[in-house]
């Protein structure tokens, strides 16, 4: 499923990246250890997070993450934000709760599956 | 096979400096590093470990360290990423391979580091890892990935 389509349907906020929206997602990681989602996160993943600092830039790049969502209205700190765009990384805020934000996600890929 | 592949000379060598405490390049060597792979055309998986140990070990000098040196070297058979740093060094290794031992500040583990699962992570994703360390002076980590086709 197209990241964007993701994005319209929890009218999440894309703050960078979004010329990478076309991206697609077959999965998701939930996590704010960066140990834990290097680990264990798989390419394509789209990561949920309420990290806002630069390193989760890094560990979206690293892993080919599609983008980062920051749960609860978290904004992603100045430094986030210009090394994502540089990056082209797709960062969004999501204004529900980390369990909501990552349920919703979990049943369109669900029901997209069927 | 005649001759032990330690004497061969590696078909690439690098070696990058990180500095302690500076989070905001924080991931930059790895990122090299991953890049520099890719270009080689390795198998994705070989890509992957080597990612997630070269992104560890320098996130330990960033997290812990004055500063750091990581050499890449890669040849037919395998990458070995070699990490020394100058830092405190680990008393107690066996301790520190522990999972969920840490001595991270507040400030790492608000970042989401220092969970105690950076070493952890290595031994895992690494074919071959050994680790020594002097107290005063600095760790020194050794990380071996085969590369092999379909791995």
């Amino acid at each position: 499923m197209e990241l964007g389509f993701i994005v319209k349907n929890l009218k999440l906020m894309v703050r960078s990246g979004s010329e990478n929206l076309t991206v697609d997602v077959n999965g998701g990681y939930v996590g704010d250890l960066l140990s834990d989602v290097i680990a264990n996160s798989k390419q394509g993943d789209i990561w949920i997070t309420r990290q806002i600092h630069q390193n989760i830039v890094a560990v979206a790049t690293l892993k080919d993450l599609a983008g980062i969502i920051l749960v609860d209205n978290n904004e992603p700190a100045r430094e986030t934000l210009e090394k994502a765009i540089r990056e082209m990384v797709p960062v969004m805020v999501s204004e529900l709760p980390c369990f909501e934000t990552a349920g919703r996600i979990y049943q369109l890929i669900a029901a997209r599956e069927k | 096979m005649p001759g032990k592949s330690a004497d061969k000379k590696p078909s690439f060598s690098d070696t990058f400096s990180v500095v302690g405490g500076n989070f905001d390049d924080a991931g930059r060597v790895s990122s090299r590093i991953k890049g520099i792979l890719k270009k080689m055309c390795l198998p994705f998986e070989v890509i992957r470990k080597a990612a997630i140990c070269t992104f560890e070990a320098e996130m330990n000098i960033v997290c812990y360290a004055q500063r750091g040196d990581i050499t890449l070297s890669v040849d037919e058979d395998r990458i070995v990423i070699e990490v020394v740093d100058q830092g405190e060094g680990i008393p107690d290794i066996d301790l520190a391979m522990q999972a969920g031992y840490s001595t991270s500040t507040a400030k790492i583990r608000e970042m989401g580091f220092g969970a105690g699962m950076g070493l952890m992570n290595i031994d895992r994703y690494a074919d071959d890892f050994d680790i020594t360390s002097e107290v005063g002076k600095g760790t020194k980590l050794v990380m071996i990935v085969n590369i092999t086709e379909g791995s």
